[in-house]
């Protein structure tokens, strides 16, 4: 509790969003749901991967379920849109739908980058 | 499927029509999905479908077999995602899907403005059948219509017809006037006054006909129409009472005041009164509700007292539609009916005669000035299919009912003539 309060204290921002990501890095779970061998979940998975390894190191574990195979899991974490990518871990859960071809938003998608920062960089 | 409401919200909301979702779903009749699409916890990066949407119903329908299938409200998935053009191309898909299927399903969408019956036009994906709901307040009273806006490949009916919301879930009103195809039973029952059936070819109405007895304030229309339901429950048969002025304590006294016990009829539940005030619902809501009850309670005799207050809550147009339906609705039940009106002064003859041409007997009571006293007066206006006496024959009311007295009858007859 206590080392957590006082990161989050007030007027240290920079400190907080430091810590923020350290401990972001130092723990990631992350599922997609795809269905089947679709062009689309291919291309997510191979994006998922690189974006991982450039931005995660190894600190990270991708679970890949298939909804065709495994169709009970869909109902427990939403699943609507294939491909979904769960950000299970760290908290809160995020969503990002699509082939997740577009490397910046899914980093901001991630948190990996703040919002500002894609603009600057897609730009 | 439900997108706006969760499994305990939607079981909530449907045990209130009197339906246990909970039980059915134990028994494995029923399958209940949430799907939450919620925008802001999505990001959106590059192409996707809705194969999960698909895998979802998929897995539930082989769960349990599933015949039927109900999205309700899909269109929120307009709202959870911003590429409109996938959603659009998928709803087509999986409407082709749920087809090849083999299931049954009910697509739930709010109504839209314009060209477009629902919101997000979603009736250009359904080919099938497009029904459309709504509500209106006419005279600050509301009435639920539902009309079949398309039925690919039937005949299907293209009025609105009125429909309510019960314990029991949603009623529709069969317009049964749709023809005249009613059975006309020659059997006989009485109509609770032995000098009336007299005067009736001796054997009073028709079974499944409908009467109209009509008649000034203080008449005694309502002892008519009580004696007419209690001599069916004394035959063993059941008869269903519509009070629309009194309540059905009242009604006990006052019958019991001339001499006519309903108490053990309603004891032993071959009686039912069913009392409510007239500008409680609309005019379409008291129709559908009385055909409720009368599927429910089966009745073989009906009275309605009186069907003019009806008239408050409609126009007398709309009073003569309801009628007709109501009454063809009895008929094809051979359920006997009988109508009491109330006619005010001199005009009496006219207002009843709008509903009268509906009714196959016509019965009208009259208080007369006869020398110092009023005198209680009846006679037969019409009678379909019977050689009904024309005579106006005097009665009273004792504390045994209605009496006809047939000694006084030419006394009447010639102070009527004054």
């Amino acid at each position: 509790m206590a080392p957590n309060k006082t990161s989050r204290r007030p007027g240290k921002p920079q400190t907080s969003k430091r810590n923020n990501l350290r401990r972001a890095l130092s723990k990631w779970r992350l599922r997609l749901y795809v269905a089947g061998n679709t062009p689309n979940s291919i291309a997510a998975f191979a994006n998922l991967k690189e974006i991982c390894d450039v931005h995660l190191g190894g600190k990270y574990e991708i679970e890949v379920i298939d909804l065709l195979q495994r169709p009970q899991l869909a109902k427990g974490d939403q699943i609507v849109a294939v491909p979904t990518l769960v950000r299970e871990l760290p908290h809160p859960v995020k969503k990002i739908i699509g082939d997740l071809s577009n490397r910046e938003r899914v980093l901001v998608g991630l948190e990996l980058k703040p919002a500002g920062m894609a603009r600057v960089a897609t730009g | 499927m439900t997108f706006e409401e969760t499994p305990d919200e939607f079981e909530a909301n449907i045990a209130s029509l009197g339906h246990d979702l909970k039980a059915m779903e134990r028994a494995g009749k029923i399958s209940i999905d949430y799907v939450e699409v919620e925008r802001r916890q999505i990001e959106e990066v590059g192409p996707f479908d809705l194969e999960g949407l698909f895998v979802r119903l998929d897995y539930a329908i082989s769960q349990i077999k599933a015949k039927r299938v109900l999205l309700d409200t899909i269109e929120v998935l307009f709202s959870g995602f911003t590429d409109e053009g996938t959603i659009r191309s998928e709803l087509r898909r999986l409407f082709r899907w749920l087809k090849n299927r083999g299931v049954t399903a009910v697509v739930t969408a709010e109504s839209g403005v314009g060209r477009f019956v629902t919101r997000h036009g979603l009736e250009e994906y359904v080919a099938d059948c497009v029904i459309v709901l709504d509500q209106r307040v006419t005279d600050q009273i509301s009435t639920r219509r539902i009309r079949v806006l398309k039925y690919r490949g039937s005949a299907h009916g293209t009025n609105e017809y009125p429909f309510l919301i019960g314990e029991r879930g949603l009623s529709v009103l069969p317009i049964t006037s749709v023809g005249l195809t009613h059975g006309a039973p020659s059997e006989r029952i009485s109509s609770g006054v032995d000098g009336l059936d007299d005067m009736l070819g001796g054997r009073g109405f028709y079974r499944a006909s409908s009467v109209l007895v009509s008649g000034n304030a203080g008449t005694g229309k309502s002892i008519l129409a009580a004696m007419f339901a209690n001599a069916a429950c004394d035959r063993g048969e059941r008869a269903l009472c519509f009070a629309f002025e009194e309540s059905p304590q009242q009604i006990l006294r006052n019958m019991r005041s001339v001499g006519v016990d309903l108490a053990p009829h309603l004891a032993k539940k071959r009686l039912l009164i069913h009392s409510v005030r007239p500008t409680s619902t609309g005019l379409e809501a008291h129709l559908a509700s009385m055909h409720q009850l009368v599927n429910d309670f089966a009745p073989d005799v009906v009275v309605v007292d009186p069907i003019t207050n009806l008239i408050s809550v409609g126009s007398q147009i709309s009073v003569k539609a309801m009628l007709t339906r109501l009454i063809d609705f009895l008929k094809i039940r051979g359920i006997t009916a009988v109508f009491t009106t109330l006619s005010m002064g001199n005009e009496f003859e006219q207002t009843s005669t709008e509903i009268s041409s509906l009714m196959d007997s016509w019965l009208m009571l009259r208080n007369e000035q006869v020398g110092p006293n009023r005198e209680r007066l009846l006679n037969v206006l019409k009678s379909r299919g019977m050689a009904h006496s024309s005579e106006i024959l005097q009665f009273f009311i004792s504390d045994s009912g209605i009496q006809i007295n047939s000694e006084a009858m030419e006394l009447a007859a010639v102070g009527q003539e004054d």
